[in-house]
């Protein structure tokens, strides 16, 4: 088979770089919101982000995507200095980012939202391939290929919204809050599908409010704290922290 | 009163053209402000820059016509990207006053620039083509090309925004602008592309006015306006909106001179208009 024929999978994929995060500090006008956040996700590892509403979990995707440029601190991408880069360059070296509340364009089909996916100038050629991949991932989008992405379930826009970053060929996905405003069977069936994500050897950055579901498919977590690292190690050590189960996993 | 009466349906048939023809600065006008989020209130002088740009290339340099009328849509789509970068790129993040006076200051400049390079004589390409007869009817064989012209321009401007990647790219950032650059878009880019389609637009508006109209410098005052209310009532940046207008004033002003005036349906044409802001404030077709 050509390498163009391939499709994304673990076979074909590179096993991409380090992502490193220090003191960074972040915020909006006035207001700051990450006070020195030091993080590190090495190639093929999926790792979490965990914390309550206002933490920061989000402000700090948005500074590895370049939607927020950070005051202080260093993000490195390999051997990269991505505060150099501009936000539109990321998906073109193989870091994607799937926003908060999903973000899909509602007017346009799940297929065109994925067509905007691929944008960049090396997804083009790839387009019918990945969609393919896509479709297998999620088979629910390829019945709904020709709908209107706004008029579906939430489920199906977050599997939308996943397809649609796959779309650029990612080493690195970010993920932002994917069981957000989800019932709690579809959370599950998200989880499952980061898991599945997972196994074709891509890595995983997820941010979430949702402690005991995320602990269990990352290998390692980070729990953020009013914008500082307040702690971090090996899911299974932090699921079994008993600060961490008292305040997020309604433990004892 | 007879429909079947030819008079009055020469009047349907020359509305239905006459929409055709401002169906194009409808467009353009509209995917313009749709992507970047700004009005071009000079829009219709670019369409007149390219009517002086064929009737110039043709009548002066002795080019033929149809070289004359593809010359004059990269001509307009160069000004279009001018435009975005000198004066409409520099003011994205002005109040949206500033930038409706910007362009409005450029539709005096090139009003000034045009009276100082051609004067204000009114110049006519002299090309018409025969009348064709369908049963009682007369239609104008030039208004008739105007016409086949202009669909054909519509149905390449949504081929382009339904199948390419730009095209998907420009429907996607008329709705949401901050999440595109994580699919990899530059939204700066999109905006100067979608400035030259825009201008591009004008340009084939003016091959197609040329032909009827005689270009003078003030001759945008003829259908700019027009124009404006016409994107305004089929909901701004709602170009399906904006194309159906188009043909529904193309009738309003044709009937309306067929039972009186051609002043006169004007008169109706912006009653109706005043009509519809009342009744639907944002849009004939808006969502």
């Amino acid at each position: 088979m050509s390498a163009a024929l391939q499709p994304p999978g673990a076979a074909a994929r590179a096993p991409g770089e380090a992502l490193e995060l220090a003191g960074i500090q972040a915020g909006y006008g006035d207001f700051q919101a990450l006070f020195g956040v030091g993080l590190r996700v090495e190639p093929g590892e999926a790792v979490g982000v965990v914390g309550p509403n206002g933490a920061g979990k989000t402000t700090l995707l948005r500074v590895i995507s370049g939607l927020i440029r950070p005051r202080a601190g260093t993000l490195r991408y390999g051997g990269r200095d991505l505060t150099e880069v501009p936000p539109h360059a990321l998906p073109g070296l193989g870091i994607a980012h799937v926003p908060e509340n999903r973000r899909l364009f509602p007017h346009l089909t799940v297929e065109e939202n994925l067509r905007v996916g691929a944008f960049t100038r090396a997804a083009r050629p790839q387009f019918e391939a990945r969609r393919e991949h896509v479709f297998e991932l999620f088979p629910r989008m390829k019945q709904r290929r020709h709908q209107l992405a706004g008029t579906m379930s939430g489920g199906e826009q977050q599997m939308c919204a996943i397809g649609r970053a796959l779309m650029s060929g990612p080493k690195i996905l970010l993920l932002d809050e994917p069981s957000a405003g989800l019932a709690p069977i579809v959370v599950q069936q998200v989880f499952e599908l980061v898991r599945r994500i997972r196994q074709e050897g891509l890595t995983v950055l997820i941010v979430e409010q949702n402690v005991a579901q995320v602990l269990r498919v990352v290998d390692r977590a980070y729990v953020l704290e009013t914008g500082r690292v307040a702690a971090e190690g090996r899911s299974a050590e932090l699921a079994a922290d008993p600060a961490i189960r008292r305040s997020y996993l309604g433990g004892h | 009163m007879n429909l079947l009466d030819p008079f009055f349906l020469e009047a349907l048939v020359n509305g239905i053209l006459l929409g055709g023809v401002f169906a194009l600065p409808a467009l353009g006008l509209n995917l313009v402000f749709g992507v970047v989020d700004v009005v071009w209130l000079c829009y219709a002088e670019l369409v007149m820059v390219g009517m002086y740009a064929v009737w110039f290339l043709h009548t002066q340099a002795g080019w033929p016509l149809p070289l004359a009328f593809v010359a004059c849509l990269p001509i307009v789509a160069a000004l279009g990207m001018l435009l975005h970068l000198l004066v409409v790129r520099p003011l994205l993040t002005s109040p949206p006053i500033n930038q409706v006076l910007a362009t409005g200051g450029v539709l005096f400049v090139l009003q000034g620039a045009a009276t100082l390079v051609f004067s204000t004589e009114f110049r006519s390409l002299g090309v018409d083509m025969p009348p064709m007869e369908v049963g009682e009817v007369f239609v104008s064989g030039t208004k008739l090309a105007a016409f086949c012209a202009a669909l054909l321009g519509a149905a390449v401007l949504w081929a382009f925004l339904k199948f390419t990647y730009v095209g998907t790219a420009i429907r996607a950032i008329a709705r949401d602008r901050e999440v595109m650059p994580l699919m990899g878009v530059d939204p700066r880019r999109i905006y100067l592309i979608a400035s030259a389609v825009g201008g591009a637009l004008a340009g084939l508006a003016a091959c197609l006015l040329v032909v009827q109209l005689d270009v003078h410098p003030f001759v945008g005052l003829s259908f700019g306006p027009i124009t404006f209310m016409i994107c305004v009532m089929g909901g701004l940046g709602n170009m399906l909106g904006g194309f159906l207008a188009a043909f529904l004033m193309g009738l309003i002003i044709s009937v309306g001179g067929f039972w009186g005036t051609t002043e006169f349906s004007y008169v109706v044409a912006f009653a109706f208009f005043i009509l519809v802001m009342f009744i639907r404030p944002k849009g004939l077709f808006a969502r």
